[in-house]
């Protein structure tokens, strides 16, 4: 389960509705220990794509400096689809090796019937997990 | 020369929990192997075919070593090297 501040589900969205039809990306930080992710970081999607995303190398490394400064750890990875479902494609299994992250992807499609899913993806497997909404 | 190394939460499994090893090294590639001597099995976690990994970012001090000499990036006392897992997916 993927325990997620109020509020934060939405800035998602808006953030991918905003940067659509390019990919939008960012993380969910927390405080190391704590059980929900509070503090959303969006990132800029260096590939600028409609079908990619990836964070830049040096930003990146900006914001990992900040966690650690404020003893917070990358609680999530969040990504938009802008063409499918919110589920992971090869390419988001491919990358995700951190059992200790959730995977959030957030679809634009209009049609689309969940737009935000959480995933656990370990050693490539895909498990959907619930998002609970913590006020 | 020593390098401090700060190790990403995936690879503390090897690093006996430590986010931050001292290893000596003159440049990217002999720091990692060196941490393979003292860490065996994060070798194969950062490099393979004489590369990084896609999926590994490694910095010296504020610079992607991509965008440097790679795993062949000198160092000099007082560096320090990041790794981080690079992030992105389709």
């Amino acid at each position: 389960m993927l325990k997620l501040r109020a509020g934060l589900l939405e800035a998602m969205l808006e953030q991918a509705h905003r940067d659509h039809p390019l990919e939008t990306c960012g993380i969910i930080a927390a405080p190391v220990g704590e059980p929900t992710a509070e503090r959303l970081v969006a990132m800029d999607n260096a590939a600028r794509s409609e079908t990619f995303f990836s964070f830049a190398p040096k930003q990146q490394l900006a914001v990992w400096r900040e966690l650690d400064e404020r003893d917070e750890e990358c609680r999530v990875i969040y990504h938009s689809h802008t063409a499918s479902v919110a589920y992971p494609s090869a390419e988001d299994v491919s990358y995700a090796g951190d059992p200790s992250v959730h995977y959030v992807i957030v679809s634009t499609l209009p049609e689309v019937e969940v737009a935000v899913r959480s995933f656990r993806i370990v050693q490539r497997k895909v498990t959907e997990e619930v998002i609970y909404i913590v006020n | 020369m020593s390098i401090s190394v700060m190790v990403p939460t995936l690879l503390r499994s090897f690093t006996q929990d430590q986010k931050r090893v001292e290893v000596q090294g003159n440049t990217v590639l002999e720091v990692i192997e060196q941490m393979e001597r003292e860490y065996p099995g994060v070798k194969d976690r950062l490099i393979g075919d004489g590369q990084v990994h896609r999926f590994v970012n490694i910095y010296v001090n504020d610079d992607d070593i991509r965008f440097a000499d790679n795993l062949g990036t000198a160092l000099k006392a007082g560096d320090a090297i990041t790794i981080l897992p690079a992030v992105a997916g389709g």
